[in-house]
C-alpha cells in the first residue's frame, strides 16, 4: 500500500483490512507515525512528537491485553486535557507545563480495554478557551484543509485533534466540547464531530473548564467511526456523579436503521455574520437528505453567548483555582505565598485564561452573583425550555455548525467578541445539554469545509449518527471527502 | 446592665473509614500525605462522589436534634485560597443546608432551656499545613483534606458562659450516643468557634459580634467568653464601640487578640457545586433514621432516675457518656443494687480515669467485673480496703476480679486453722500486751489484732481475727472481765 494509505482509513476499514489479513496494526501505526513525523512541523496537530519506540511497545501490550477489542491496534489521539497515567497533561497551558497525570481518565481506561493505541497530547486553546487553537500556549495548529500560502485555523479548541484526523495523522480523536469545542472544529476540517448528551460519556480525567457544559466526545472521519467510538467510551461511570446510567445502545450497530417518519426542524436563527456560502451548502444538505422539515422557533438562542459567558466562565474561575503552584505544575518563586500565587499564575496563563478568570470571578461575586450567574441559570432553563418544545414538533434540529468557514489565524485574535460569536450556533446544545453532531456537507469556494449540524434530544445519539450516516450515503462521502485538501 | 449573646458553631468530624468525596482511609495520626488520592489532593480532571455513609449519618445527627431535614441534598463551592485546600475551594453547603430550625434542651437553673440549632451542613475538611522548628518551609498534610465534616450552627440563645459549657456538654453527649464522631477536641474532630455579642439588658438588637477562634477544650470556651464578656464590659462602660471581628483565644496567657476585622471578610463568592448533581431526599430515608435513633442522653438521665432510683445528679453524671451510662447497666444485670454501682463509678473509677487522664474507653473494664467486685464484698471475701486495691488492679490489667482473688495473694484469710496459728505467733511475740491484755486493758487487744494484720498483709479478715485472738488469749491469760463473765455463765 502507498505511504500514507493506511493512515487515511477509517477505523471500520481498518478493522475490515486486519480482518482480511491486507493490513496489519503495526503497518498503520507506522504510515501515522511517518505522517505525524513528515506532516507535524508544519500542521503541529500534536504538542509533542510521539515516540516511535513507545508506541510500537504499547501497541504490542494493547495487542496482547484485548486481542479482540473493538479498536485493536487502532492509533488514536487524544485532546491534551485528558488524563492518561504517566503522560503530560498541560491543557496547552505553560501553569501545567510537565505536570504528568498518574491516572487514567475513564475515557482512555475505555480506549485501552477495546485495543486502542493512544497518541498522546492533541494541541488545543489554553484549558479549551478558544476557537482556533491559537490561544495555544506552545503554538497553533493549521488547518490541513489549507490551501498552500493560505492557512487557516482549524478552529478550537479541539484543533489539534481534529486537523489530527483531518490530517491523517490519526485515525480518530476524543476532543471536550465546552461550548463547540468539537462541532466547530470539525467543521473548519471536514470531519465528523460529535457533541454528546451531558452525562453520556464519563467526564472523570477530563481537566475541568465548565463542570456543567463538559462533554468528550469523537472526531472522526465517518459517522460509523463516530459511532464506533462513542459506543466505547459512552456509559456510566460511578467516579462521575453526573454521568447518566442509561444503557448504551450499540450505535454502529443502528446506523442503517433510520426511522422513516424522522422531520427536520429549521430554526430561524440569528444571520449576523452567517457565510452565504455556509448558509446554502447546510440548506442543499437538509434536502438531499429528503426528510420533512418543519420551522420551529428557538425564542431565547440569541441569548446563548451572553448566557453561555457568565456560567462557563464563572465555572472555569473556580475550576482553574487549582493552579496555584502548590502541589504541582509550574511554580513560581515568589517571596511571600501571596506573591508565589500570583507570579505563577501571571506567568502561568495566558490572555484568554486571564480573560476568563477574571470574568467568571466577577459575576460570582458578592452583589454581581444575582445579576449576572443567578440570571445566567434563569435563562439557560428557558433555553433548555425552547428544545423541550422544538422537539415536540421535529426529531432533530438543523443549522450550520459555524456561520463561517475556517478563518486565518490572527483574524479574531484581537476582538474576542468575534471569536466567541464563532460558537453562536453550537453554544446551545452545551447549555441545553443535549447531544448535537457537525458533518461535512461540502465546502466554499477555496476548498474550505463546511459543516452542518444536527442536534437531538437528550441520549439521542443514535439519531444523530444514522442521519449523518444516511447524508453520507446520498452524498456520496468518499468523493465528497477525497476533494478536500490533505498534506503531501 | 449587659446582657450576654453567645453562638456557636461547632464543626464535627464524621468517623467514617472514607472520607466525603473519595475512597481514602481517615485514620488520625498516619503519616503525612499518606491518606490521599487523585481526587483528595484537587488534581486536574478529578470529580467527587458523595459518601453515603457521610451523608446517612448527616441525616442522624439531624434527626436527633429534631431538626427540619432539606427536601433535596445540594452542594456549593466556597472559594478560597489556602495551601491546606488543594482545589481552593471546600465543597460546602451555602443556601440550601441538610437541616434547620433544630434544637437541644439543656437543664438550666433546675429547668430546661431550650437552645435553638439553627443549621446543620455537611462539607469537606481541609487539610493541615506543617511548621517544622528547624525548617523554614512549610509542609502541606493533605490526609485531613476531604474528611467529612458537619458544621453544627446554634442560634444566639445562649446567655451565659456556663449555658455555653452546658449546651456543649449536652451537644457532645448527644453526637457520641449517635457513634457517629469520636468527639475529641484534642485530635480536632470537634471543634467549636464561638461568636459572642453583649447588648443592654432588655435591648432587642444585637450588638456588634465577635467571633473567638482556637477555642482547644470546653474549658478554653468557657474561659476565653468570660474573658471576652469581662473586655467588652469595660469597654462598653468607657463608651467604646466594639469593633465587629474575629478573635483568636491564648490559652496560656488567657486572653484574646484580634486576628482580622470583618471589614476585610472573604467574598467566598459561593455557587453551586457542578460537579455534584442535586438529589431528593426521599421522606423514607429521613423517617429510617428517626426510627433508628438510639436512646438519647436526655431520655436514658429520665429513665435511670426512674427505673433505678438515682437521684438527678446521678442520672446525669452517668448518661453524660453513653459508655459509663453502658458501663452501669451492665454491671447492674449482674449486681442488682444500682446505688452502690453508681457510687463506684463515680467515686473510684472517675478518680482512676482523671489521675491516669483517661477517657472510660480507654480501660477494658467489663460491667460484670464491677458487679463481681461488689459481690466479694458483700460475701465478705474482701474488705473495703482490699476491694478499692482490687479495683485499681482489676482497671489496670483488665481482670475479673473473681479472677485476680482465685489468683491468690489478695484473698481474705478466713480459714479458722490458720487464723490460729496466725494468733499463735502473734501471743507469743508480744508478751508485753499479753500481760496488759490480762490486765484489763482492751487496748491491747487491738494492737495485737493490727499486728496480725500487718503480719498478714491485711489478707486476715479483721472481725475473724480478732475474735480468733480473744478466744486464745482468755484460754491463757484470762482477764478479770472474762471471769466475771465466766461466773456470770455459770
Amino acid at each position: 500500500m502507498a505511504s500514507g494509505e493506511l493512515a487515511s482509513k477509517t477505523i471500520h476499514e481498518l478493522l475490515d483490512l486486519f480482518e482480511k489479513k491486507q493490513a496489519s496494526s503495526e503497518e498503520v501505526l507506522d504510515d501515522v507515525l511517518s505522517r505525524i513525523e513528515q506532516h507535524n512541523p508544519k500542521v503541529h496537530a500534536y504538542l509533542e512528537s510521539p515516540d516511535p519506540d513507545r508506541m510500537r511497545q504499547q501497541l504490542r501490550d494493547q495487542w496482547k491485553a484485548s486481542p479482540s477489542g473493538r479498536l485493536r491496534g487502532i492509533p488514536i489521539t487524544i485532546k491534551d486535557n485528558i488524563c492518561s497515567t504517566g503522560v503530560e497533561v498541560s491543557c496547552a497551558s505553560r501553569i501545567l507545563k510537565g505536570f504528568r497525570s498518574p491516572y487514567d481518565a475513564t475515557v482512555i481506561e475505555r480506549l485501552r480495554r477495546e485495543g486502542a493505541v493512544i497518541i498522546p497530547r492533541a494541541n488545543m486553546d489554553e484549558f479549551a478557551f478558544g476557537s482556533s487553537t491559537e490561544n495555544s500556549a506552545f503554538g497553533g495548529t493549521v488547518n490541513p484543509r489549507s490551501k498552500e500560502g493560505d492557512a487557516r485555523v482549524p478552529g478550537g479548541s479541539s484543533g489539534g485533534s481534529a486537523a489530527a484526523v483531518a490530517g491523517d495523522l490519526a485515525i480518530a480523536a476524543l476532543g471536550s466540547d465546552t461550548g463547540g469545542s468539537i462541532r466547530q472544529p470539525a467543521s473548519f476540517c471536514g470531519i465528523v464531530g460529535l457533541k454528546p448528551t451531558y452525562g453520556r460519556v464519563s467526564r472523570y480525567g477530563l481537566v475541568a473548564f465548565a463542570s456543567s457544559l463538559d462533554q468528550i466526545g469523537p472526531l472522526t472521519k465517518d459517522a460509523r467511526d463516530a459511532a464506533i467510538l462513542l459506543s466505547v467510551i459512552a456509559g456510566h461511570d460511578p467516579r462521575d456523579s453526573t454521568s447518566a446510567p442509561n444503557k448504551v445502545p450499540d450505535y454502529e450497530a443502528a446506523l442503517d436503521r433510520l426511522p422513516k417518519d424522522v422531520t427536520i426542524g429549521l430554526p430561524t436563527l440569528p444571520s449576523k455574520g452567517l457565510e452565504r456560502n455556509v448558509e446554502a451548502r447546510v440548506q442543499e444538505a437538509v434536502k438531499v437528505l429528503g426528510l420533512s422539515t418543519v420551522p420551529i422557533e428557538l425564542e431565547n438562542i440569541g441569548q446563548s453567548i451572553a448566557t453561555y459567558y457568565v456560567i462557563a466562565t464563572a465555572e472555569a474561575s473556580s475550576n482553574l483555582a487549582r493552579f496555584d503552584g502548590v502541589r504541582y505544575g509550574a511554580r513560581a518563586n515568589g517571596g511571600s505565598l501571596m506573591d508565589m500565587y500570583l507570579d505563577t499564575r501571571s506567568q502561568g496563563f495566558g490572555a484568554e485564561a486571564k480573560r476568563r478568570i477574571l470574568l467568571g470571578t466577577y459575576v460570582l461575586s458578592q452583589g454581581y452573583y444575582d445579576a449576572y450567574y443567578l440570571q445566567g441559570m434563569k435563562v439557560r432553563t428557558l433555553i433548555k425550555r425552547d428544545f423541550d418544545e422544538a422537539f415536540k414538533q421535529c426529531s432533530v434540529i438543523a443549522m450550520p455548525t459555524s456561520p463561517t468557514v475556517a478563518f486565518r489565524p490572527g483574524e479574531k485574535m484581537e476582538d474576542p467578541l468575534q471569536m466567541y460569536l464563532s460558537d453562536i450556533y453550537t453554544i446551545s446544545a452545551n447549555l441545553a445539554g443535549i447531544p448535537a453532531i457537525s458533518i461535512c456537507c461540502g465546502s466554499d469556494a477555496d476548498r474550505l469545509p463546511i459543516g452542518l449540524q444536527l442536534l437531538a434530544p437528550p441520549f439521542r445519539e443514535d439519531l444523530l449518527l444514522q442521519i449523518a450516516h444516511a447524508y453520507e450515503q446520498k452524498a456520496n462521502w468518499p468523493t465528497l471527502r477525497a476533494s478536500l485538501r490533505v498534506p503531501h | 446592665m449587659y446582657e450576654t449573646v453567645v453562638g456557636l458553631e461547632v464543626h464535627l468530624q464524621l468517623s467514617t473509614k472514607t472520607k466525603l468525596f473519595c475512597g481514602c482511609r481517615t485514620t488520625f495520626g498516619a503519616p503525612p500525605n499518606s491518606q490521599t488520592c487523585p481526587v483528595c489532593l484537587g488534581l486536574p480532571g478529578v470529580l467527587p462522589v458523595l459518601n453515603r455513609q457521610a451523608f446517612e449519618w448527616g441525616i442522624r445527627v439531624a434527626a436527633a436534634f429534631d431538626c427540619e431535614i432539606a427536601p433535596v441534598m445540594k452542594f456549593d463551592r466556597k472559594q478560597y485560597f489556602y495551601p491546606d485546600l488543594p482545589k481552593n475551594y471546600q465543597i460546602s453547603q451555602f443556601d440550601q443546608p441538610l437541616a434547620q430550625h433544630g434544637h437541644l434542651d439543656i437543664p438550666v437553673g433546675g429547668q430546661a432551656k431550650r437552645i435553638r440549632i439553627r443549621r446543620i451542613h455537611l462539607e469537606e475538611d481541609a487539610g493541615k499545613l506543617l511548621h517544622e522548628a528547624h525548617q523554614t518551609d512549610t509542609f502541606v498534610d493533605l490526609n485531613r483534606a476531604g474528611v467529612p465534616l458537619l458544621e453544627i450552627v446554634s442560634e444566639p440563645d445562649l446567655r451565659t458562659s456556663e449555658e455555653t459549657y452546658q449546651y456543649l456538654v449536652d451537644l457532645k453527649a448527644v453526637l457520641q450516643y449517635l457513634d457517629v464522631s469520636s468527639c475529641d477536641m484534642e485530635k480536632g474532630s470537634l471543634r467549636c468557634d464561638t461568636n459572642v455579642s453583649l447588648r443592654k439588658a432588655g435591648a432587642a438588637e444585637l450588638g456588634a459580634r465577635v467571633e473567638i477562634k482556637n477555642l482547644n477544650s470546653f474549658r478554653a470556651v468557657k474561659q476565653a467568653l468570660e474573658y471576652e464578656i469581662r473586655r467588652q464590659t469595660l469597654a462598653l462602660e468607657k463608651q467604646e464601640r466594639i469593633v465587629q471581628e474575629t478573635r483568636l483565644w491564648d490559652a496560656k496567657k488567657l486572653l484574646t487578640t484580634p486576628m482580622r476585622s470583618k471589614e476585610e471578610a472573604a467574598d467566598y463568592r459561593y455557587f453551586p457545586e457542578p460537579d455534584l448533581v442535586p438529589f431528593t431526599i426521599s421522606r423514607e430515608v429521613v423517617e429510617r433514621a428517626k426510627q433508628a435513633l438510639p436512646e438519647l442522653p436526655a431520655q436514658r438521665r429520665a429513665r435511670f432516675e426512674a427505673s433505678y432510683q438515682l437521684s438527678a445528679y446521678d442520672a446525669g453524671v452517668l448518661t453524660q457518656d453513653r459508655t459509663l451510662a453502658d458501663l452501669f447497666e451492665g454491671a447492674v444485670k449482674t449486681y442488682a443494687k444500682p446505688k452502690p454501682i453508681a457510687n463506684w463509678i463515680m467515686g473510684d473509677l472517675s478518680a482512676y480515669l482523671n489521675a491516669q487522664n483517661l477517657a472510660v474507653g480507654d480501660v477494658k473494664l467489663r460491667p460484670e467485673w464491677l458487679g463481681h467486685l461488689l459481690q466479694l464484698i458483700d460475701a465478705g471475701t474482701i474488705s473495703g480496703k482490699m476491694a478499692k486495691e482490687l479495683f485499681q488492679e482489676m482497671v489496670r490489667r483488665g481482670v475479673d476480679p473473681a479472677e485476680l482473688v482465685k489468683e491468690g495473694g489478695l484473698r481474705q484469710i478466713v480459714d479458722e486453722g490458720a487464723l490460729e496459728r496466725i494468733a499463735e505467733q502473734i501471743i507469743a511475740a508480744n508478751p508485753q500486751s499479753v500481760d496488759a491484755y490480762a490486765k484489763g486493758k482492751m487496748n491491747a487487744l487491738m494492737f495485737l489484732v493490727g499486728q496480725a494484720m500487718k503480719q498478714t498483709q491485711g489478707k486476715a479478715n479483721p472481725q475473724q481475727m480478732t475474735e480468733m485472738l480473744k478466744r486464745k488469749l482468755e484460754k491463757t491469760h484470762p482477764t478479770r472481765n472474762a471471769v466475771d463473765e465466766r461466773e456470770v455463765r455459770s
